[in-house]
């Protein structure tokens, strides 16, 4: 039943990146080739070929988030875009209002950039989430005070793959005067975002998270009401001074391709993932008793899944399951041995955090390979905790079972 | 129309071993941190380009912290060591003089090199830690800078030494240990490889902050899920340096038919062999570039950053150009796709544009 060795293993791991959509590289590959131009280059034909496109590459990603185009400033990816949102508003606002609210369960580049704010003399306020990994939006408006300058709440979680009401969010902001920062870098086309109607005036997003390729992401700056930053680096002052640097023309050309491509794909992408995830998860379920869904599952994006597997660690399971490469927690965490702080901080014990498994279904996941990691994975884990029982090592989940 | 492509240190043409290696890791998926196949086979292709990056410069893998290019390089060893009192010369890139505001200019002679005695008089007026951050070689006129004399001196106050080493990569000797160096900047999209991807060199024991945090990745120094694709095209472009034939006698042919009329900058200095900075007396750099354009050769006024912008050149400035003569250079840049007959164009129509609308022919008119 196991895959031929030859054959790729099957690939849920999208929340840590996505492949790159064929269609975006067709893009993409002519600006690595013969139009190789620097899009400052002002003097001569393949710097204004780049440029070109690498306009409507920015026009291509507004159009995906209800933005204009000239509220979009091209970065390296989602990490520099929140690093830039967080400590460029808190530097440009120092000692006037030096107050932000954020939450416990944010991308560990928010929490790093609020923590380096504090470091520098700001105060922040991290919300708690629910079991169901929502913040409270109460606890929101008692926690805005008048020196708050900033509220940074992500859209969609990166690990259980919550979604938290940007709408309301955004209006109980606008409401009182401060500014909204999301890291959106999990919830572009996948669910609709439209900044103007739910009130955001910064927003992170990132191209590999989205059938795009890796080094190339967007920081939404708006202009009403007007948010100033200070810049992170500085040089040849490309993008308005917001960002210096040589803006690399494929990648954005890239960014704007998997944006339109985002935008088309929210009409049917999310019912097609939605339904294999809901399949994957009654097969888990008829087959193993002791399974835990970790967050709301009525505020997910569809292609998420995160579940936790009593009795067995995650470690075991993906070390059983080597040809379904799946993930437990953040990509950037993997290498560390410290159980997730978003399943703790939704009430987890370290026990069932540690035996949590992340699935990411993407486009180009099939209703077959997600049948096939279900046997697997039902297989294995049975093995896994007839094992520990033969050994004589007590479950909980195997009492039940008898 | 055959276009000839004179601007390559602007950009340079992806190299095919770059595109090659692009090619793949873009088909591939994996996240470098994830510990699935896909996220080890993402870190095997990202170790191989480190391994090369570092060779690039005599260093270890180690040392390499992989960015998004050369002005995040920059400003990531300037701002990381923020504690320190900042020298840099007067003709260095913008984003070194502009990555902190706190900087303090040493000048430079008439070639473009860095005044060694100013230096030793900037060092010795405080006893604060300072770092001093001299190119290796400049953008605009291709002079190469006395990096490791600059050292020699730093090294008597203290100093660390960082080296913007964007565009000497592939066109000069470059160890960082010959050149006394303590951190250096590269970029790939300067060497055949892609934009949107480069490299700070930097000692694992330098007490260096970072500027972007978040994952932890590269050491800690620059989170963010690395560049899998572009790092692969960084690496695979480092590669091909060592087979790209010298250019200096290309450019030398351009220069020996055209010098006795134009003004050669630098040139009295050694240079890096692919870069001209060429004034034409009694002609806008803007006029000339137009001119060059309709003849199918790409060109450039200055640096492409600050194309568009109409002051004149802080580098020819600093060298003792007024404004006037600055606004007459223009820059040839050559690289690894170059050819004889390329200089041949550009010489022939060089003459023609001197011809036509050079001193002699606004003295007659």
């Amino acid at each position: 039943m196991i895959r031929d060795n030859k054959k790729r293993p099957i690939y849920l791991d999208n929340h840590a990146t996505t492949p790159v959509d064929p269609a975006v590289l067709d893009a993409m590959l002519p600006y690595f080739g013969e139009k190789f131009g620097n899009p400052h280059s002002g003097t001569h034909f393949y710097g204004w070929e780049a440029r070109e496109a690498v306009e409507l590459a920015r026009e291509q990603v507004a159009e995906l988030i209800g933005a204009a185009p000239d509220e979009v400033y091209f970065t390296s990816g989602a990490t520099e875009s929140n690093n830039l949102a967080i400590k460029g508003i808190g530097r440009m606002y120092r000692g006037r209002k030096d107050h932000m609210v954020s939450c416990v369960s944010e991308h560990m580049c928010v929490l790093d950039s609020l923590f380096n704010m504090e470091r520098e003399g700001a105060s922040v306020t991290y919300l708690d989430v629910g079991a169901d990994g929502l913040i409270d939006l109460d606890a929101l408006a008692d926690a805005i005070t008048d020196a708050t300058i900033l509220v940074s709440i992500m859209t969609v979680q990166n690990e259980i793959g919550i979604i938290q009401p940007m709408a309301e969010i955004g209006a109980l902001c606008r409401e009182r005067g401060v500014f909204l920062h999301t890291d959106a870098a999990q919830a572009t086309g996948k669910i609709t975002i439209d900044v103007k109607a739910m009130n955001i005036d910064i927003l992170s997003l990132t191209a590999h998270k989205y059938y795009g390729p890796m080094g190339i992401g967007a920081l939404y700056v708006g202009r009403k009401p007007k948010v100033r930053l200070e810049p992170l680096f500085s040089g040849g002052g490309q993008e308005n001074n917001m960002r210096s640097g040589t803006l690399p023309a494929p990648l954005c050309v890239a960014l704007g391709k998997a944006s339109e491509l985002g935008l088309a794909a929210l009409e049917n992408e999310p019912a097609r993932l939605g339904e294999m995830r809901d399949h994957l998860l009654g097969r888990l379920q008829v087959a193993l008793p002791g399974i835990h869904i970790n967050g709301s599952m009525a505020h997910r994006v569809p292609g998420n899944l995160n579940v936790s597997f009593e009795g067995v660690r995650a470690e075991d399971i993906m070390a059983a399951v080597p040809d379904v490469a799946v993930s437990s927690g953040s990509a950037c965490s993997s290498a560390s041995d410290e159980s997730s702080f978003v399943l703790r901080a939704i009430g987890l014990s370290n026990d069932l955090a540690e035996s949590s498994l992340r699935f990411g279904l993407g486009r180009f996941t099939t209703a077959e390979e997600v049948d096939y990691a279900a046997d697997r994975l039902i297989a294995e884990i049975s093995r896994l905790r007839q094992e520990k029982q033969d050994a004589g090592i007590p479950t909980r989940i195997l009492d039940e079972v008898k | 129309m055959r276009s000839i492509y004179l601007d390559h240190n602007a950009t340079t043409p992806m190299a095919p071993a770059a595109a090659d290696a692009m090619n793949a890791a873009l088909r591939e998926c994996g996240n470098a941190s994830s510990v699935h196949w896909a996220g080890r086979r993402a870190r095997a292709r990202i170790d191989g380009a480190r391994d090369a990056v570092a060779a690039l410069v005599g260093a270890a893998p180690a040392d390499v912290v992989f960015t998004s290019g050369g002005t995040e390089a920059n400003n990531l060893a300037l701002c990381g060591l923020a504690g320190r009192r900042l020298i840099v010369s007067a003709v260095e890139h913008g984003s070194v003089l502009a990555a902190r505001a706190d900087a303090e200019i040493c000048p430079v002679d008439e070639e473009g090199r860095i005044e060694l005695d100013a230096l030793r008089d900037l060092l010795g007026a405080s006893p604060a830690p300072a770092l001093l951050s001299l190119m290796a070689a400049n953008n605009e006129t291709g002079v190469i800078q006395p990096v490791a004399e600059a050292a020699e001196i730093c090294r008597e106050f203290g100093t660390l030494v960082h080296c913007d080493a964007v565009q000497a990569a592939g066109k000069m000797a470059l160890d960082w240990r010959d050149l006394g160096a303590d951190l250096v900047s590269l970029s790939a999209h300067k060497i055949g490889g892609p934009q949107g991807v480069g490299a700070l060199i930097v000692d694992a024991g330098s007490d260096l902050k970072p500027m972007i945090l978040g994952g932890g990745q590269e050491r800690g120094l620059r989170a963010g899920t690395e560049n899998l694709p572009g790092i692969a095209g960084f690496g695979a472009a480092v590669g091909t340096l060592a087979e790209i034939a010298p250019l200096a006698h290309i450019r030398d042919s351009i220069e020996d038919r055209i010098g006795a009329a134009a003004r050669i900058y630098g040139a009295g200095a050694p240079r890096i062999g692919n870069t001209s900075c060429i004034g034409m007396q009694g002609v806008l750099a803007e006029t000339q570039v137009m001119a060059f354009d309709l003849d199918g050769i790409m060109v450039s006024a200055g640096a492409a950053c600050s194309s568009g912008k109409v002051a004149p050149s802080h580098v020819l400035s600093a060298m003792g150009a007024t404004d006037e003569q600055a606004n007459q250079a223009i820059r040839v840049s050559l690289g690894w796709n170059s050819e004889t007959a390329d200089a041949d164009e550009f010489v022939a129509a060089w003459l023609r544009i001197y011809a036509r609308l050079g001193p002699k022919q606004a003295s007659a008119a």
